[in-house]
């Protein structure tokens, strides 16, 4: 793995690392307790524990669980969709754990894709979700523009014969800017929201209508500019009749001149990077 | 006709008739007992016997009085249900003594073996029942009870519908006339009747002894159908797994009788075919490779075949071979035969991309699929593969020519080269594809189906299509011509017309007239203007699969593409305005 430049960076990075296992633990751990029957709303509240036992106390948003065809949103149109509903668990049924906490100031955003027993629909599109991590890594080093990025997963997806799901995500993000979010007493949530992680990602859209990026990248014409320094919350989700699948983890981009160090993953020791390296 | 070499014969005694027993095949195999129907006698499953053969151990025997098995005497109350099933227990007891059976039945076959696989006795002796055209009286009883008790107006017409098809059952109840009829001028042209009604293969079938089969038979009506009608048991379950195979076409039976099926059958797995009631003469592939399926998927511990997506019950075990696969609609309409179970060919000049399409398709349901690379505007690239695909795959059931590719612009920039590519795809493509395969599909004579993807822009003119335009407006024509051809085999020939759909046409699509810089920048304008538009290729798979099941000839996907064609009837000026418009690139 790629060491980040300089002990001061390291150490600001070492926090969000913390807080990314943490909920990566968080979602191995719930998912190793769902079995038959459990709903969708069930599985949030186990992570939101698990999390808040752990000492979580904001969020960026609230754990979301989906299940079945909503792993692929299916039949999505309206965002409050998004929430987790009373769907139960099958056999066989893909499911996606999405959770961000702020933990000690520092935000993680993670997807977790997993199945009840064998899915050999989702194992295949987690497989091929490996391509777009390289893809990305390597687009963002070269410093394209992050909209030029975004087109060439959709056709790489494309070729792969997926459809593109994040699509469904608020502004058809791949990916969103996460930052140290102050800690608070008392952080209400909008919509599932933390306020103050809104507050920072309002800051920077303010900023960087100013300066000519934004912090949400999207497919859209403000995302028509290179990386932005700073750390990116990616989330490339497939989905493919009925099942989806994603991973979610933070791209660490600098202003360094040597590529190696201008973006690098914030960890890769995570469940589907050893997944795929298992596979290997 | 006789039944084919290698047939053994026995004769089993039991009840007081000599019951003729065939069989063929490996006697270790599992045992597939085929039961005829009405008027009919064993040789009816000749041809469905012999694709059974060479994995099963196939029986096959004379329903008493029919064939050469000899009458009971009297004849009145010597066909009730409980002696038929004495005759089943004696044939199973003398060819797979140690081996519960695998049943299958066709029109009273069907009938007697549902009381079979419902009654107790049986219990143990057999593995799995296959169905076709042929209820059960006891649920039969119920469903006009029922139907009798709340007459809603739909299942009064269900009832009504019933009611008419089963005037010959009335008939058969009249004392004497029928025999006589059999015997004299019905017995005499029924072969011909059903050559032409029922478009039945002229083969030698049926065989000497059906007006005595025939006439015999009635008393399967007169000993039965009253009685269980009027009061049916209440406990007809069956005790094993049941492929109920229904004939769309069926002029006896509706398939509405099967409605409620699942009340009595836990393990149910539900087929339809189109073709019409003699389903073991007009389709033994079909039927041969659907027991095939479901006996050997029943040996192996599972008792209900079932693919996940929609139309499994018609495309099941079916070879559907689509051009173009490799991406867009070609590539979502393989998905969706593969979810309905079908075996898949996906054909595109990307090898890649097809294996691609392959390797997917067998992920979401397909028991086999294969990826074949082949330019369908290559003549004799197309001939090896119809060849090949014969020889290793079987004859297609569905074919799908989709492949075509995107031309834009004036008249006058359209160069000949840019034409002979067009049509070479567009048109030659599906002339090359329903040519070969249309012929092995006709050659076969036992159906099939031709989907030929057309376009909105067969019907709607524009001025900047025209080259486009011309190569769909053939592929309509193609499809409608050929639809008149083949109608009289049993093909169906649809042809789908999409409008704007949101695949890669317009990244690959050749801008006539303007330069490579300027074709770059177009193709990115569609393919954005496409996008924003949104309309995803799934939809139109989705509709490719209900054209072949309804048969519709004409197909329009998308809003703007039904539009168009409704214009184009009531209004065709303003369509002829709307193509003097310049497409906003």
């Amino acid at each position: 793995m790629t060491t980040a430049v300089n002990s001061e960076l390291s150490a600001r990075l070492r926090g969000f690392r913390r807080v990314q296992r943490l909920a990566y633990e968080c979602a191995e751990a719930v998912a190793a307790r769902l079995e038959p029957g459990v709903t969708e709303r069930q599985a949030a509240r186990m992570q939101r524990e698990w999390l808040r036992e752990r000492g979580v106390r904001d969020w960026f948003h609230l754990p979301f669980a989906w299940f079945g065809d909503r792993t692929a949103f299916t039949g999505f149109r309206i965002p409050l969709q998004f929430f987790p509903t009373d769907r139960r668990l099958e056999p066989g049924m893909p499911f996606i754990l999405d959770m961000a906490p702020v933990y000690e100031g520092h935000t993680a955003d993670i997807g977790y894709s997993g199945s009840l027993g064998a899915n050999p629909v989702q194992d295949r599109l987690m497989a091929d979700l490996e391509a777009h991590r390289e893809l990305i890594l390597r687009e963002v080093r070269e410093r394209r523009s992050l909209r030029e990025i975004y087109q060439d997963v959709d056709r790489l997806m494309v070729r792969q014969g997926y459809a593109n799901r994040h699509r469904a995500y608020p502004f058809g993000v791949i990916a969103h800017k996460v930052d140290r979010v102050e800690q608070r007493r008392w952080s209400p949530r909008v919509f599932g929201f933390g306020t103050q992680s809104l507050k920072g990602l309002a800051a920077d859209a303010l900023h960087g209508h100013r300066e000519g990026w934004s912090p949400l990248w999207s497919p859209y014409r403000f995302s028509d500019h290179p990386p932005q320094p700073g750390l990116w919350a990616v989330e490339p989700h497939l989905g493919f009749r009925g099942t989806g699948a994603k991973f979610e983890e933070i791209l660490v981009v600098t202003d360094s001149a040597d590529p190696e160090q201008s973006a690098f993953w914030l960890d890769d020791d995570l469940p589907h990077v050893r997944r795929w390296a298992e596979e290997r | 006709m006789t039944l084919l070499k290698g047939t053994r014969e026995r004769r089993v005694r039991t009840g007081g008739v000599e019951l003729c027993v065939a069989e063929l095949g490996d006697p270790s195999q599992p045992t597939v007992v085929l039961v005829h129907g009405y008027p009919d006698s064993k040789e009816v499953w000749t041809e469905v016997a012999s694709r059974l053969a060479d994995r099963f151990h196939v029986v096959l025997y004379d329903v008493r009085g029919h064939g050469r098995s000899t009458a009971p005497r009297p004849l009145r109350g010597g066909f009730t249900l409980e002696k038929l099933t004495d005759d089943f227990l004696a044939v199973v007891d003398a060819v797979s003594p140690d081996r519960p059976v695998h049943l299958v039945g066709h029109d009273w076959g069907s009938v007697q073996s549902w009381e079979f696989v419902t009654v107790a006795r049986t219990e143990g002796r057999i593995a799995s029942f296959t169905s076709m055209s042929g209820p059960s009286l006891d649920h039969f009883g119920h469903w006009i009870a029922g139907r009798l008790k709340r007459p809603t107006p739909r299942r009064a017409g269900q009832l009504l519908g019933q009611g008419a098809k089963s005037w010959y059952v009335y008939a058969l109840h009249t004392p004497v006339l029928p025999e006589l009829a059999w015997r004299g001028p019905l017995g005499k042209l029924w072969p011909r009747f059903l050559e032409r009604a029922e478009k039945v293969p002229s083969d030698g079938y049926p065989t000497s002894s059906l007006p005595t089969d025939a006439a015999h038979g009635t008393w399967l009506y007169r000993d039965n159908v009253r009685a269980r009608l009027r009061r049916p048991r209440a406990d007809a379950y069956a005790h094993a797994p049941v492929q109920l195979i229904t004939p769309l076409g069926d002029a006896f039976l509706s398939e509405r009788l099967y409605d409620d099926l699942e009340r009595w059958v836990p393990r149910l797995t539900r087929r339809t075919l189109p073709a019409k009631h003699w389903i073991p003469r007009s389709r033994p592939d079909q039927l041969s490779a659907w027991i095939t399926e479901f006996v050997t998927s029943v040996e192996g511990g599972r008792t209900v075949v079932k693919a996940p997506g929609k139309h499994a019950d018609r495309f099941g075990g079916q070879l559907v071979l689509v051009t173009g696969a490799g991406s867009g609609i070609g590539r979502a309409t393989a998905f969706a035969f593969a979810e309905a179970g079908a075996r898949v060919v996906a054909v595109d000049r990307d090898a890649e991309a097809a294996a691609r399409t392959a390797e997917l398709s067998r992920l979401v349901g397909a028991p086999e699929a294969w990826a074949e690379t082949v330019d369908v505007s290559d003549e004799q690239a197309m001939e090896k593969l119809a060849d090949k695909v014969a020889a290793e795959y079987g004859v297609v059931d569905v074919l799908v020519n989709n492949a075509g590719i995107g031309l834009g612009g004036s008249f006058f920039d359209t160069t000949p080269e840019d034409w002979r590519k067009v049509l070479d795809v567009n048109l030659w493509g599906v002339i090359h594809g329903c040519r070969l395969f249309g012929k092995q599909m006709a050659e076969r004579g036992q159906g099939g189906h031709i989907v030929n993807t057309a376009s909105a822009a067969a019907y709607q003119p524009s001025k900047a299509l025209s080259a486009y335009g011309t190569s769909k407006a053939a592929v309509l024509m193609l499809s409608e011509c050929l639809r008149a051809e083949l109608a009289g085999q049993g093909i169906g020939v649809s042809a789908i017309c999409p409008g704007f759909v949101n695949t890669n046409i317009t990244s690959t699509a050749r801008f006539a007239g303007v330069g490579a810089d300027e074709e770059k920048r177009r193709q990115k304008r569609t393919a954005r203007l496409y996008g924003l538009r949104n309309y995803p290729p799934e939809k139109v798979a989705d509709a490719i699969l209900r054209a072949v099941v309804r048969n519709q000839a004409v197909v329009p996907v998308t809003p703007e593409a039904r539009g168009a064609h409704l214009m184009s009837r009531l209004t065709p000026r303003a369509l002829r305005a709307i193509a003097r418009l310049e497409p906003p690139l």
